[in-house]
């Protein structure tokens, strides 16, 4: 049984006079259907956006009006090095944390999946984590992962492993935080737990009697139906990674032995810059150094990456979903 | 599609609006001092500090002792506000009556934007008296004559060393220079048969504990800027700081400093590197004096002037670094003239400057106090008071920057201890370019 909806032609069926109050009336009651968003929108997206783009053209210190000094700040912005490490630490973020996140929460949901007993409990402890918050968690990871001391590194010392300097060397602070981002995955592995949950067994049941191994079941069956699950869990996590603000300034505070967790300025990227994310550099210039005209022009910027990224991947979906319902790009 | 355009061009106009608007706002201005309160006048003053427990407690009784002048003021006190919180606090126009910032980095930031306001139509109206409080303490509470904060007590930083340590080593007195730091170091440093670091000498890490550039420039002569530019490369004490930084971390290996210090506590807790007798030596303020008594009672240890550059010595010798809190009046304060009198009261009241100095174990911020009978001095604390008498301090480097520079040297030397950077001239021009252009585009 199938169901039509007919769209009726106001302009045939109503007397000319009648015509225009009925769409004023359609109008109006579509409007106030959707007043809501659209002040939610205007006043927590749109204003703020728009504000942002104006501010990046002026010298503004939060205290005085700004002042427009036209390209000035992104100008400035080519020549900072500031700006360009924090860009190259947070494409290092969006690259690595997007694929060790998704992978490690599709891996432990694959495996939750295929449990037959106490699959309750893994699940709960697997997704715990993910409620931790980030200050907390960052903290626990710094013990954890600390040279002189800490419990990982007793074990690799154990077995004769040179132990990372973690935090504190510029090479490993990155893969340190990274480990961090990988232990609260707990809300994507739950999603992706769910979608593999909800792959129909006949599929599974006809590929094992075509004769099917659990790996080409997983990558044939599995995999293309949890796909757009797990695109929804990269664009998360690429979104996460822009975003990575608290874990940064944690870690590199707790390892300058700076007894304010939440971070000072001075150790702001500690070590050597290698935790300087954009957004970290951002709050920096904004809040602490007094230049919300050049903070704008930042987040301008970033607003402009992420929006190509988005329409990139949102492009990518639709193909995506495209192929699978068969249509034109199958 | 012209509706499209009509409605865009709509939004980003009001959108305009609404910036300007919102940027324009910021409560009063500061025209002239406002008066002082009047005995019947009932006033709440708001008073925002980043002061928490212990601390909190001590400085709360201090800013209640004003109620002896003025009984109609009550005084509410609000802990764990940081320079964030009042920055924002002013922006929306509700800015407390008298903020307090731990701080003097963003003193430059606070006076040319207005955040803080003037206060010399206080002080030419009531003339307290200025010459009380030390030079170096009086530069870094203003920005280019513009003072608008005063202090309230200051932190002035020396060598502390453990005695056991020293004399362990055969050591009968403190190093005096550089070079004396450099070979007590390396004297007290014990070393594991595997190469690993048991004791470290002195830690010559930049940016952990007090290892801060504008902390450690005064003693090797380093001078931040010359002619209105920033002189790293050409200030020979710069080359010479970097140089002993160097020679200690190659003494030690830097993955086995690094592995080290990693393993250290933090700077305020009982697991304090120093606390624990893993530090033979550190450069620190005085009121570490009174955490080594509360956390570790066991160290015996001493204090003194932190040892200078040996080519500089006796331009050098009694010189000290001084930071502080600092008070102002934030733009929009509703009682600025009761905020005045409140200030002037922790600034200059010498009875509240040495009760405070005496319950949270900081350097009193006026010459009078320094000297008073009732300020309990101990043998550790007595190299503080005497730096601060020496009138060879020398405060934070003042720029519009917030510590915009002071990361920049920063990140440079964390660099060179590493040895990622090898060319330390052609760094130091490098970091002198970073700050200027920074400068240059804060235009204040």
């Amino acid at each position: 049984m199938t169901a039509t909806l007919e769209r009726v032609d106001v302009r045939r069926t109503a007397p000319a006079k009648g015509r225009s109050r009925a769409r004023a009336r359609n109008r109006f009651t579509v409007l106030a259907f959707m007043a809501p968003a659209i002040i939610g929108f205007v006043l927590f997206f749109g204003y703020p956006l728009i504000a942002t783009v104006i501010f990046s053209f002026t010298k503004y210190d939060l205290i005085n009006p700004p002042e427009f000094i036209g390209l000035g700040n992104y100008t400035f912005m080519w020549g900072d090095k500031l700006f360009w490490t924090s860009i190259e630490n947070t494409l290092w973020f969006v690259v690595v944390v997007t694929i060790a996140r998704t992978v490690f929460a599709l891996g432990v949901a694959s495996v939750i999946a295929r449990l037959k007993s106490g699959v309750g409990l893994i699940r709960t402890l697997c997704y715990l984590p993910s409620l931790a918050p980030p200050v907390a968690a960052t903290l626990v990871f710094f013990m954890v992962l600390r040279p002189n001391g800490g419990p990982l590194n007793k074990v690799l010392d154990f077995f004769g492993v040179d132990s990372p300097l973690w935090f504190s060397d510029p090479s490993w602070a990155k893969p340190g935080v990274t480990a961090i981002m990988m232990w609260v995955c707990g809300d994507l592995m739950i999603i992706m737990l769910a979608a593999i949950l909800d792959v129909p067994q006949e599929q599974y049941e006809a590929a094992e009697l075509d004769g099917a191994g659990p790996i080409r079941r997983w990558w044939h069956i599995t995999l293309p139906t949890i796909s757009p699950v797990l695109l929804f869990g990269i664009v998360n996590s690429i979104i996460l990674a822009l975003q990575l603000f608290t874990q940064a300034i944690v870690a590199g505070s707790a390892a300058t032995g700076s007894a304010d967790p939440t971070g000072s300025t001075k150790n702001l990227g500690y070590p050597q810059n290698s935790l300087l994310t954009f957004p970290t550099f951002l709050y920096q210039t904004g809040f602490r150094y007094f230049d919300m005209g050049y903070a704008a022009a930042m987040a301008t910027v970033l607003f402009v990456i992420s929006f190509a990224v988005t329409i990139v991947l949102v492009n990518k979906m639709r193909k995506s979903s495209h192929a699978e319902e068969g249509g034109p790009g199958a | 599609m012209r509706k499209t355009t009509r409605a865009a061009l709509l939004c980003v106009a009001a959108a305009l609006s609404l910036t300007a608007c919102a940027a324009g706002k910021g409560g009063g201005s500061n025209s002239g001092a406002a008066a002082a309160p009047g005995k019947d006048d009932k006033i709440t003053l708001t008073v925002w500090s980043n002061y928490s427990d212990r601390e909190y407690e001590e400085v709360t009784k201090a800013l209640n002792s004003f109620k002896k002048k003025y009984p109609n003021i009550e005084i509410k006190h609000e802990g764990a506000q940081d320079d964030d919180k009042i920055t924002a606090g002013i922006r929306s126009g509700n800015p407390p009556d008298v903020a307090m910032s731990f701080t003097t980095d963003n003193i430059g930031s606070f006076c040319s934007t207005g955040a803080f306001q003037e206060l010399k139509p206080y002080i030419d109206r009531d003339k307290p008296p200025m010459d009380q409080i030390n030079e170096a303490v009086r530069s870094y509470t203003e920005y280019k004559g513009n003072r608008c904060a005063m202090p309230m007590l200051t932190d002035i930083y020396g060598l502390y060393f453990n005695t056991d340590m020293l004399s362990a080593a055969g050591l009968t007195k403190p190093p005096s220079t550089i070079s004396e730091l450099l070979d007590y170091a390396k004297k007290t440093t014990k070393k594991a048969a595997d190469g690993s670091i048991e004791v470290a000498g002195f830690l010559p890490t930049m940016m952990f504990y007090n290892n801060r550039p504008q902390i450690w420039a005064p003693f090797f002569g380093a001078e931040w800027d010359k002619d209105g530019k920033s002189a790293l490369a050409s200030s020979p004490g710069w080359t010479e700081m970097f140089k002993f930084q160097k020679d200690l971390v190659d003494f030690y290996g830097y993955d086995a400093l690094e592995r080290f210090r990693a393993g250290l506590g933090q700077e305020y807790s009982a697991d304090h590197a120093f606390h624990q007798g893993k530090i033979a030596m550190m450069m620190d303020g005085e009121y570490r004096t009174a955490f080594l008594k509360a956390q570790a009672p066991n160290i015996k240890f001493g204090t003194a002037p932190f040892p200078v550059l040996d080519s500089k010595k006796s331009e050098l010798q009694g010189v000290g670094f001084t930071t502080g809190t600092i008070m102002g009046i934030p733009k929009g304060a509703k009682n600025p003239g009761a905020a005045w009198e409140l200030i002037k009261h922790m600034t200059f009241d010498k009875e509240t400057i040495v009760s405070l100095a005496n319950g949270i174990k900081n350097v009193p911020s006026t010459k009078e106090s320094l000297s008073d009978p009732n300020l309990q001095v101990d043998e550790q604390f007595k190299t503080f008071i005497d730096l601060a008498k020496s009138g060879k301090l020398k405060g934070n480097p003042v720029t519009p920057i917030g510590d915009a520079h002071i990361k920049a040297v920063g990140d440079y030397a964390t660099e060179w201890q590493s040895g990622k950077s090898t060319d330390l001239a052609a760094g130091l021009k490098g970091v002198d370019q970073q700050i200027d252009d920074q400068i240059a585009k804060a235009g204040k």
